[in-house]
């Protein structure tokens, strides 16, 4: 994080320096960007607190814990695609599943979903690719993220 | 609805969220304040990252020419084009939020689309950050799986996805 703040600050600083215009003008742009994503940062914000509170983690270790580990992938990608977490959050509930005796297979359908798939974010995406090309991305997101788990199934010796 | 109500609804909800997340720590009303933390969590999170994200857009759309990105990411840009999406996504902060807008502005510069869809899926699959974390914790192998199937999946479908809109005069358009 701190990388970041030094780059943006001599980035700064180095257009101040050749065009405070032109700085001006960027900043302006920052912030008119910046209000194009905030109400649907605003909404989804709101949206994944209250999904977290009615999806608590025990709900997500027990479906993701199904005998059945076809039925255990499936329930996984479908919770993946519905929450948006920060791997902060996920990375650490999917170790905690993976010692309690979940697949990796499922695990991977988790996870891989949280990231291709977002269902809560179709109201930002769709706003700059327009509804048709957003489905279409998503779906094609979910068999990118099942082909995922499958080959980590193989991998990790618990499909054959 | 127009972006001015919808604008207006948003902050409304905003202020009823904030105002019953008030009251539960007033009252000590156990599902707010776990809902609070929550919202505290993400909003902070993300709050650190913004102003930097956006600057760097800001600056990128003022600075950097249209020749340069069309001659590095446009037709005719072959393989090269893609790493550099793919080096982009690795490095982007702030998940979607930030995501979206930076391929709006690379495609506004002229990078093709199917570049453009490569960027906005790497930017959700290979973070740098984020992948380091998910190695630490679900082992480097699992990350590694990850990596080379989703990869050229991605490519692949982009590829396709790109070149079929691009024959459909498809347009990105800008936000709401």
């Amino acid at each position: 994080m701190t990388v970041i703040y030094i780059i943006t600050a001599l980035a700064l600083v180095t257009s101040v320096y050749k065009s405070p215009a032109k700085t001006r003008q960027a900043l302006q742009l920052a912030w008119r960007k910046f209000l194009k994503v905030a109400p649907a940062f605003v909404q989804i914000v709101c949206a994944v607190s209250l999904l977290l509170y009615f999806v608590p983690n025990e709900l997500i270790a027990k479906c993701l814990g199904a005998e059945n580990r076809w039925y255990a992938v499936s329930l996984g990608a479908g919770l993946g695609s519905i929450m948006i977490l920060p791997g902060f959050i996920a990375f650490p509930l999917a170790s905690m599943l993976l010692h309690k005796g979940a697949a990796y297979m499922v695990l991977s359908a988790f996870t891989t979903t949280i990231m291709m798939v977002g269902i809560v974010t179709i109201p930002l995406e769709r706003a700059y690719f327009g509804l048709k090309v957003t489905l279409m991305r998503n779906a094609i997101g979910l068999l990118i993220a099942l082909t995922v788990a499958l080959a980590t199934g193989l991998a990790f010796g618990e499909l054959l | 609805m127009t972006q001015r109500t919808n604008a207006m609804l948003t902050w409304g909800l905003l202020a009823v969220f904030v105002g019953v997340l008030g009251l539960s720590r007033l009252v000590q009303w156990s599902p707010g304040l776990m809902i609070g933390a929550h919202f505290q969590d993400f909003i902070l999170g993300m709050l650190r990252v913004f102003p930097c994200a956006f600057i760097l857009i800001g600056l990128f759309d003022v600075w950097v020419k249209q020749e340069t990105v069309q001659r590095h990411m446009g037709e005719g840009s072959g393989w090269r084009g893609y790493f550099w999406a793919l080096l982009l996504a690795g490095t982007t902060v702030g998940g979607m939020f930030v995501g979206f807008p930076v391929a709006y502005a690379l495609y506004n510069k002229g990078a093709k689309l199917s570049i453009v869809f490569t960027y906005i899926g790497a930017a959700a699959i290979c973070r740098v950050p984020m992948s380091l974390f998910e190695a630490f914790y679900l082992g480097g192998r699992f990350t590694l799986i990850r990596f080379t199937v989703s990869l050229p999946l991605l490519i692949l479908s982009s590829i396709l996805l790109g070149t079929w809109l691009t024959r459909h005069n498809y347009q990105v358009r800008e936000g709401q």
